[in-house]
C-alpha cells in the first residue's frame, strides 16, 4: 500500500488546522450556515437527519490495520460504536457532534485518514478495483495512477468548486470491477501494440436521475499525459458545465448535451496547450510515487496445501471458500472476501469490534493490509492458502464470513430514510428482509450469482441503475413505494436496468424480489445461465407478468 | 468591501465606470466588458490606467488582444461556489500571460482565498471585513502544494523529483 511521505502528512495536518477553525468559527456564528456548508461537505460532513455525518475517504479502498483501527477509535469514541462501508470505498459515522469533529479528524490524521473531498463539488475520493495489485488479470497496479491523480486533484485551486461533484475511477484488470463506465471520468488500463500501458479514457458516465454510460473519447493515452488530459477535461467541464440547474449540473449532461465528439473535441484543444507543460510526467516522479508502495515479501508456497485439502471435508468451510476466496496472483496465496451482509443486518455496517478483530487478522495473516470494495464488503488480500481454515474459524466468530459473495443476499444499499435526509423511502430494512428470505444458501446458491441494488431515492447512492434487480424507493402520498428495474449491469457490458412495472409498497418488495428469482428459476435456459443473462435473453416480459398477474 | 493586496488593505486608485457614463480623464477606470470592447481601439490609448470587469461566461480568449494595455482585470464569483473564474484567472496568468492586476470581486471568503492566488488573483475584494486582517494568515495555512498553479509555488511534483537521486530503488 501507499505509505505516506512528509509532504503528505504535512497537508493532512494543515487540513486538519483549518477545518477546526472553521468549525469555530461556525459556533461563533462568524460563518453562517450557508458559508459553512461548502466548507465542511469539502471535509466529508453532511447534516443528516438526525445529526452530522463524517463521511473518511480509503483511497482506492487500501487500509493499514493500524488504519482500520483508528476508525475503530473513532466508532468507539465519537459515534455510537460501528460505522458504515459505502459504495465508494469510504466509512461513514453517522452520529458524530460538530464541535467534536475537529477531535476526530486530528484522531484520523494521525493514521493518515482524512474525510477531504468526500462530499460536496470538487472531485471526490479516486476509485479502483479493490482487488489492485493481487489481481491475477491486471497488467499493472493501478493504484499508483490513482494515487498521482488522488494528490494532483487533491485541493487543486482551480477545481475545488466545480458545478458539481466530480467522480474518478480507474482498472487495470480484464475484468472491470470498478464500473469505470458510470464514472465522471473511467480509465481503463490497456497495452498497445508497442507493449506499453496507457489508459483509454471514457467521460459522462453517472447514475443520478439521469443515467448515463460514459463514452470513450480517447482510446489510448499515454501514461505521461494522465494528469494533462484530466486536467483538459476538467477545465472544460469547469468553465461549461451547467450552473443553473443543479440537476444538470453533472458532466454526463455537458457531454450529453454537446455530444461526446465536441465534448472531445474541446478537451482536445484544451490539451494541447498544456500537455507539454508542467502537468507532462517525468518518469522518476512515478518512479517515485511507485516506491512508497510497500509489497509484501510473498513466501515461496504451492497452491492447494493439505491442510486445505483436510479443512474442505467441513460442509462449512467448504461452503465459505468456495464462495467468499478468490484466486491471488501469487501461487499459494488467496483473497479473502469478508461479507458485511449478515442475514437481517445492514450491508455494509461494521461494529468496533469487528474492525479491531479485522485489523488483528489482517496483521496475522494478510500482511497488515485489508480492502474496502464497492459492494461494501471488505478483502483480506494476502491470506497464505494454508492459514484459510484458522482464518475462516475467526471470521466466523466475528459475523463475516457468511458465504453470500455475489449472491442474491449481498445486496448495496445506501442509508436510505434510516438516515439520510435526501431519501423518500428505507433501504435497509429492505436489505435485511431480502436476507432473511433467501437465508437458505441452498436457495441463494441456486440462483446464483445476482446483484440486488437498492437507493433510497433518484439520487442513486445505491446504484439501483446498475443492479441485475434494481429497487428505487419513491414516495406515493406519503407511502413507502418501490419501483423495481432487471438487467442493469456494471461490469464490461455496462447497461441501465429496464423498468419491470408499477411501483409497489413497501410490504410487497420482498415478495416481488422472490416471484422474480422464482420466474429465473423456471425461465433460465439452463442451470449455469445467470440471472442477468436470462434477463437479456427473454427481456423483462415474462417478469413482468409472473410479478403482476397476482398484484 | 476591503481591497486587499500583497497581503494589506489598500485603496482602491480604480473608478468603476457604470454602462454608458463618461470615462473619466486622467483617473483610473474599470469599465464592463461590452462597454470595452466596443471602445477597445481607442481606450487602449489612454495614458490614464484602464480596467475591465469580465463576466465569468465569456471566454477569455476575447481579451487577448488587448491584455498588454490593460492595467487590471476584474473576475466575477456571482456567489462563493460558483468557480468558473479561477479556470478564466489561470488562463490569462498561463496562457495569455496577463501581468496587471487581476482582481477577485463578488462573493469570496477568506477560506478561498490561497484558491484564488493560486490560481493567479493578486487583489481581492473580500464580502466579509473581518476576511480582510485574516488574509495573510489564510493563505499561508498551507506549506504543501500537490499540483502547479499559476502562482509559482513549488508543487510536490518538483519537490519530489528533487530528491529522486537520494532514493534508492527498491
Amino acid at each position: 500500500m501507499y505509505i505516506y511521505d512528509d509532504f503528505d502528512r504535512t497537508l493532512v495536518q494543515e487540513r486538519v488546522r483549518e477545518f477546526g477553525d472553521q468549525v469555530s468559527r461556525r459556533l461563533s456564528g462568524e460563518l453562517t450556515e450557508e458559508e459553512f456548508k461548502p466548507l465542511r461537505l469539502m471535509n466529508g460532513v453532511y447534516l443528516q437527519l438526525h445529526a452530522y455525518m463524517l463521511r473518511i475517504a480509503i483511497p482506492y479502498g487500501t487500509l493499514s490495520s493500524d488504519q482500520m483501527r483508528m476508525l475503530a477509535h473513532v466508532a468507539r469514541r465519537y459515534d455510537r460504536n460501528y460505522g458504515h462501508f459505502t459504495t465508494r470505498q469510504n466509512i461513514q459515522f453517522n452520529w458524530i457532534k460538530l464541535k467534536e469533529l475537529p477531535d476526530a479528524m486530528a484522531d484520523l490524521a494521525r493514521a493518515g485518514l482524512h474525510g477531504m473531498q468526500t462530499s460536496g463539488n470538487c472531485v471526490r475520493n479516486v476509485t479502483t478495483d479493490q482487488w489492485a495489485g493481487v489481481a491475477p488479470d491486471e497488467i499493472e497496479d493501478p493504484r499508483i495512477w490513482a494515487e498521482l491523480l488522488r494528490q494532483h486533484l487533491t485541493l487543486h485551486p482551480e477545481f475545488s468548486f466545480l458545478p458539481r461533484k466530480f467522480k474518478v475511477a480507474l482498472t487495470a484488470a480484464a475484468h472491470d470491477r470498478a464500473a469505470v463506465k458510470i464514472h465522471d471520468i473511467g480509465l481503463r488500463m490497456h497495452r498497445n501494440g508497442a507493449g506499453e500501458t496507457g489508459f483509454e479514457v471514457i467521460v459522462g458516465g453517472g447514475l443520478g436521475r439521469t443515467p448515463f454510460i460514459g463514452k470513450t473519447i480517447k482510446p489510448f493515452l499515454p501514461k505521461r499525459d494522465l494528469l494533462s488530459y484530466v486536467e483538459a477535461i476538467m477545465r472544460t467541464y469547469n468553465q461549461y458545465g451547467r450552473r443553473d440547474n443543479i440537476y444538470k449540473a453533472r458532466m454526463k449532461i455537458l457531454v450529453h448535451e454537446l455530444g461526446a465528439e465536441k465534448f472531445a473535441g474541446e478537451v482536445e484543444e484544451e490539451w494541447q496547450s498544456i500537455k507539454d507543460g508542467p502537468l507532462a510526467l517525468d518518469p522518476a516522479v512515478v518512479a517515485d510515487i511507485a516506491a512508497r508502495f510497500r509489497y509484501p515479501q510473498y513466501e515461496l508456497l504451492a497452491d492447494n496445501p493439505s491442510e486445505l485439502a483436510r479443512a474442505r471435508e467441513d460442509n462449512r468451510f467448504r461452503l465459505w471458500l468456495d464462495n467468499s476466496v478468490t484466486n491471488h496472483k501469487v501461487a499459494g496465496y488467496a483473497i479473502v472476501t469478508l461479507s458485511l451482509k449478515p442475514e437481517g443486518g445492514p450491508p455494509g455496517d461494521a461494529t468496533a469490534a469487528q474492525m479491531d478483530t479485522i485489523a488483528e487478522l489482517a496483521d496475522r495473516y494478510s500482511h497488515g493490509e485489508i480492502r474496502v470494495g464497492h459492494e461494501q464488503n471488505l478483502a483480506l488480500p494476502h491470506v497464505a492458502q494454508r492459514d484459510l481454515p484458522t482464518l475462516w474459524r475467526a471470521l466466523d466468530g466475528i459475523g463475516v464470513a457468511t458465504p453470500n459473495v455475489n449472491l442474491i443476499s449481498d445486496i448495496i444499499a445506501c442509508p436510505g430514510l434510516d438516515y439520510c435526509s435526501l431519501a423518500n423511502a428505507r433501504s435497509i430494512p429492505v436489505a435485511e428482509e431480502i436476507t432473511r428470505r433467501f437465508r437458505d444458501l441452498d436457495l441463494a446458491r441456486n440462483v446464483g450469482p445476482l446483484h440486488i441494488n437498492i437507493s433510497g431515492c433518484i439520487n442513486a447512492c445505491g446504484h439501483h441503475h446498475i443492479g441485475h434487480i434494481g429497487i428505487l424507493g419513491v414516495e406515493k402520498n406519503g407511502e413507502e413505494y418501490y419501483q423495481v428495474t432487471l438487467g442493469g449491469r456494471a461490469d464490461d457490458s455496462a447497461e441501465l436496468g429496464t423498468i419491470l412495472g408499477p411501483a409497489v409498497p413497501y410490504a410487497e418488495i420482498a415478495d416481488v424480489v422472490e416471484d422474480i428469482a422464482t420466474a429465473y428459476l423456471e425461465l433460465r435456459a439452463r442451470p449455469g445461465e445467470l440471472f442477468v443473462d436470462t434477463v437479456q435473453r427473454v427481456g423483462v416480459d415474462p417478469f413482468r407478468e409472473r410479478v403482476y398477474a397476482a398484484r | 468591501m476591503p481591497l486587499v493586496k500583497a497581503g494589506r488593505i489598500v485603496e482602491d486608485r480604480f473608478v468603476r465606470v457604470v454602462d454608458d457614463a463618461p470615462v473619466p480623464d486622467g483617473a483610473a477606470a474599470i469599465l464592463p466588458a461590452a462597454r470595452f470592447l466596443a471602445d477597445a481601439h481607442e481606450l487602449v490609448l489612454r495614458q490614464a490606467p484602464i480596467g475591465v470587469v469580465w463576466p465569468n461566461d465569456r471566454k477569455v480568449a476575447e481579451l487577448a488582444p488587448y491584455l498588454d494595455w490593460i492595467a487590471l482585470v476584474a473576475l466575477v464569483f456571482p456567489n462563493f461556489r460558483d468557480g468558473c473564474a479561477y479556470s478564466q484567472a489561470r488562463l490569462l496568468r498561463e496562457r495569455y500571460h496577463f501581468r496587471g492586476e487581476l482582481r477577485a470581486t463578488g462573493q469570496i471568503l477568506r477560506d478561498q482565498c490561497l484558491f484564488l492566488q493560486r490560481a493567479g488573483f493578486d487583489a481581492f475584494e473580500l464580502t466579509k471585513a473581518a476576511d480582510a486582517p485574516a488574509f495573510v494568515a489564510a493563505v499561508q495555512r498551507y506549506s504543501v502544494f500537490y499540483q502547479p498553479a499559476a502562482d509559482g509555488r513549488a508543487s510536490t511534483l518538483t519537490a519530489r523529483l528533487a530528491r529522486v537521486p537520494q532514493h534508492s530503488p527498491s
